[in-house]
């Protein structure tokens, strides 16, 4: 919306009292008739330019749940209890207490429709978004993580795509300097025009650190720094995230892509941590979408306050920009924060040793409304909770998709499977060549993992593991996991098994897993059926953190990944934050040395619904995901646990896409070890089958009777395997692999096709 | 006493409390110094560290080369005072011209994080006494511009003069000329290294702990001096 004051008088309060059947585009800016005359119910009168932007952007789907709050509430109501939440969801990121006075805030977002408009810069301010919600806490941000998922790996348009998000992530991450210690990559059709792009950041404070976004005191200021403001990103929430893609009107889309500058928000984050240390912050929120919206609207709501705001003090990067303009803005890199006059003078002393840019544009007063002035008249004048907290809520209808029966019946029990020793070795070096089983070096190389010299563990282990205490050894694991191809079969138990994989994950460092932070990545929520994957998604997910003890703290929802008639797969994308009481006694997947003996732990059944093989083999998507037991999942992580502590385990991998055909190799490469195992039951069943709550460990040489005794106490079945050791993976009476030639398989895939 | 070695903070510094961290785990003293400073503290030695200075807008290394603490550092240098500059830090050393050559982008033209094998082929300096000449170590690279370039003359005079300090043992991981990994000036005192040895002083965190060997030379030497 180019603002219409070059061509008429500023729209003002007065006149929009004056003028109260003028005109207005509110479908333009994604609001429905029955929400526009909300907005008019609520202020008396018809909205002005500003304020209807204002309202357009935060009633957006991206900043109002307004699909999705009425199911979200479940995260709350089926909380555990638990002891270790600080702030819960509502606030930027849910904050957890870790123990040794130190308490970690963490989040998952969603990026997905900037980044498949212009995929490095979309992907990159993805970054840089969460990264400013984590600092919005008071936490030093200290790790990166993405969950990625392109279409097939050989499209043209993914060779487009996922180089470029790479880069974006690569180039903000690292440019900001925080670890990237692992995430997903996945590929399939359903993505190809609607990729996901899922971004988490993770940050530690002690506990008496905490910020929240809350406006007090009348009298204190408001005080915009980091970057300037500029016409990039504007209605990048409203006008892009909320909305499908196809049809006409999408090159009109690529300016809402906003533009990073990760050198500023490193500036910012280093900034941030200087005025809280010296307590100079009374409230504090990021700019992220909707920008000055957003900030002014949900600051003065949280502290029940009212807020004056001149518009014209807003730094700008071009003079041109109207009022409606600056407040709907995107632009990067920017934090609002409440300050008392006293502090004023220090503030700004600090933001200019770090060279940020910081200017007060406003004060908090005590008329619980949010005012903006622009050119010496008043252009807003509303309560700031009705933008805020009060946008419109819909029970959307839901309606079982009409394939989901033939989807189940269509089993793959009656697909061709190899039963030879030389059909079951080709099926294998073909699953590990897979774009989603191969080696993801290719992207994790152009992230530093290194810096701040604190990660224990990163790609290609089953967590990520970061020191939080150099002398105590106190750490946080973290994994994302998902799977759309088992939420399509069954979007209630896809999310539990996204969650039970995540979990698993974080317990086969020998972290004790502890919350939850969600991306709900789903079609559109005005179709019936995407509405009914995502409610039995969120209540699968809600029932199974309730079984699991594992409070979610936070999340996103992203809607509207569809490309025309097209959803893609319903694809809950899970994080787990775990605790590890001492990094020195992590758990890593490689087989190093030789002798140790091999395990499988957990039970195995005939599991191929969504399978990585019969996707692979056949590509074939029906029948059943794998059978949730998240019972079993607790007791296997116990036996993690208490193996870790007692140093009973040489190596442990969880068991996922592939079974345990690849977390075999994948022990393998990652050690440089091989191994001679004998499979316990029907060959195929036993390397390919995806049943849960499974990993595979090498027990220490001499701890195997103690190991035994301990997964009998956990009530955790342990099949013993074989040995390590050798140059081959190699299965007693089926087939043997040298390791160079399942290096070849696993590493050649991606350089192949991405140069 | 225990030997004092400053790590410079410009805006967008990244790994300077990694080197920070290397020093104390070496047994030294490791002192803050920042950018907008004219003052070296008094240290016995100055590391430049990794990151992304000033954006790595212009040029990498093109900005911090004019920031206050190089008016005091680059008179030092000259006159004898040890100097590490470590990938970002590498690249300033070269814009400051007390290194020769320049760092350009990678040959693949992304950037790169990973673990490297290096050479150590010159022992003389203070920040590589503690090795054995032609020591293989275990190292990090992670860079998007660690290609080292030179002119003919300039890359002859360094093989000739004993300049190189490192090359890549491995394959090249970033297309540099003749495998250089790192090099000093003529007096030895100043070395610039692209791989980053402070993300190699234990096997818990980084890949071997063999990067410890420059910041304890350097305390060595120190206490030499």
């Amino acid at each position: 919306m180019r603002p219409q004051d070059t061509v008429r008088p500023q729209d003002t309060v007065a006149l929009a009292a004056a003028t109260p059947q003028r005109p207005q585009p509110h479908a333009e800016l994604g609001l429905t008739a029955a929400e526009y005359a909300r907005i008019r119910e609520i202020l008396g009168r018809r909205p002005t330019d500003a304020e209807l932007a204002i309202y357009s952007v935060m009633w957006s789907e991206h900043c109002s749940y307004k699909s999705s709050r009425a199911h979200l509430r479940q995260f709350a109501e089926k909380a555990p209890p638990t002891e270790a939440l600080l702030a819960g969801i509502g606030h930027n990121a849910g904050v957890v207490d870790i123990g040794q006075g130190y308490a970690v805030t963490f989040k998952i977002e969603s990026h997905n429709h900037p980044s498949y408009v212009e995929p490095f810069q979309g992907a990159a301010t993805g970054v840089g978004g969460i990264v400013r919600d984590i600092l919005a806490m008071g936490a030093r941000p200290v790790a990166v993580m993405d969950a990625l998922r392109f279409g097939p790996a050989d499209a043209p348009d993914t060779r487009r795509v996922l180089p470029g998000v790479v880069g974006g992530i690569s180039f903000y991450g690292n440019c900001l300097g925080l670890p990237n210690i692992g995430g997903e990559l996945a590929f399939d059709p359903c993505y190809a025009g609607n990729p996901l792009v899922n971004a988490l950041c993770v940050g530690v404070m002690r506990h008496e650190d905490l910020k929240q976004a809350i406006a007090e005191g009348p009298g204190n200021k408001v005080v915009l720094f980091g970057s300037t403001t500029g016409p990039d990103g504007i209605g990048g929430a409203s006008v892009l995230a909320s909305a499908s893609f196809g049809g006409a009107g999408e090159g009109a889309k690529r300016p809402s892509v906003q533009v990073g500058d990760p050198f500023m928000e490193k500036l910012l984050v280093e900034c941030c941590l200087e005025l809280y240390a010296a307590h100079l912050v009374v409230g504090i929120q990021d700019l992220g979408a909707a920008g000055v919206s957003c900030a002014t609207t949900e600051l003065a709501a949280g502290g029940g306050v009212g807020m004056r705001v001149s518009l014209d003090a807003v730094p700008l990067r071009d003079a041109a920009l109207g009022p409606a303009e600056i407040l709907m803005s995107e632009s990067q890199e920017r934090m609002m924060a409440i300050v008392e006059p006293a502090g004023v003078a220090r503030f700004l002393e600090i933001c200019a040793r770090w060279d940020v840019p910081a200017t007060v544009i406003g004060e908090v007063t005590g008329t619980g409304r949010l005012e903006m002035t622009w050119r010496g008249e008043q252009i807003v004048d509303i309560p700031p909770g009705s933008a805020a907290d009060e946008g419109p809520v819909y029970d959307r209808s839901t309606q079982r998709p009409a394939n989901q029966d033939a989807l189940a019946a269509d089993d793959p029990a009656a697909l061709p499977r190899p039963a030879s020793g030389p059909g079951l070795r080709a099926g294998l070096l073909a699953l590990l060549a897979s774009p989603d089983a191969a080696d993801k070096a290719w992207v994790t190389e152009q992230y530093d993992s290194y810096v701040r010299g604190d990660t224990v563990l990163a790609a290609p282990q089953d967590a990520g593991l970061v020191r939080i205490d150099e002398q105590t050894g106190l750490g946080i694991a973290l994994a994302t996991d998902g799977n759309g191809r088992y939420a399509l079969l069954d979007p209630y138990a896809g999310a539990q098994l996204a969650l039970a994989e995540a979990y698993r994950n974080v317990a086969a460092t020998g972290a004790r897993p502890l919350a939850v932070t969600n991306c709900m990545n789903f079609g559109s929520p005005e179709d019936p059926a995407v509405m009914w994957q995502f409610a039995a998604a969120v209540r699968g997910l809600a029932d199974a953190c309730a079984a699991l003890g594992v409070p979610v703290t936070g999340g996103n929802v992203s809607f509207y990944n569809q490309t025309g008639g097209a959803a893609i797969h319903p694809t809950p994308v899970v994080g787990v934050l775990g605790v590890h009481d001492d990094v020195r006694q992590r758990l890593s997947i490689g087989f190093r040395e030789a002798g140790a003996s091999v395990l499988l732990l957990g039970r195995s059944a005939a599991e191929f619904g969504g399978s990585l093989w019969a996707s692979v083999a056949h590509g074939h998507l029906g029948g059943r995901p794998p059978a949730v037991d998240l019972d079993a999942e607790q007791r296997l992580a116990a036996v993690f646990a208490a193996g870790a502590a007692g140093g009973l385990l040489a190596a442990a991998h969880d068991l996922s896409d592939g079974g345990l055909a690849i977390a075999l190799a994948e022990c393998c490469l990652a050690g440089r070890a091989g191994c001679t195992i004998t499979l316990p039951g029907d060959p195929f069943t036993s390397l390919f089958s995806e049943s849960a709550a499974r990993a595979v460990v090498a027990v220490q040489p001499s701890c195997e009777e103690a190991f035994a005794r301990l997964c009998a106490d956990c009530g955790v079945p342990a099949t013993a395997l074989g040995t390590t050791g050798g140059t081959h993976l190699t299965v007693t009476g089926g087939f043997s692999i040298s390791l160079d030639e399942l290096a070849a398989a696993h590493r050649g895939t991606l350089p192949a096709i991405f140069g | 006493m225990t030997a004092r070695v400053g790590v410079v903070t410009f805006p967008g510094s990244l790994d300077d409390k990694d080197a920070a961290r290397a020093v104390r785990r070496a047994g030294g003293e490791a002192v803050p110094l920042w950018h907008g400073d004219r003052d070296l503290r008094g240290v016995d030695a100055v590391i430049l560290p990794g990151g992304f200075s000033y954006g790595d807008y212009l040029r990498c290394g093109a900005i911090a080369r004019f920031a206050p603490v190089m008016t005091e550092l680059v008179p030092a240098a000259r006159a004898g005072l040890p100097v590490l500059g470590i990938c970002n830090g590498f690249q300033i050393l070269c814009e400051a011209h007390l290194l020769p050559g320049a760092l350009t982008r990678n040959s693949g033209l992304r950037f790169i994080s990973k673990e490297v094998r290096l050479r150590i082929e010159n022992i003389r300096t203070p920040w590589t006494s503690q090795f054995t000449a032609g020591r293989e170590i275990s190292a990090v690279l992670k860079s998007g511009e660690g290609a080292y370039m030179a002119g003919p003359a300039t890359l002859s005079d360094l093989g000739a003069r004993g300049q190189v300090v490192a090359r890549y043992a491995g394959p090249n991981p970033n297309g540099s000329a003749a495998d250089i990994a790192g090099i000093c000036n003529e007096a030895g005192n100043v070395v610039g290294l692209m791989p980053h040895p402070e993300h190699a002083i234990d096997m818990l965190t980084g890949p071997s702990a063999d990067g410890l060997g420059f910041f304890t030379s350097i305390l060595l030497a120190a206490a030499r001096a």
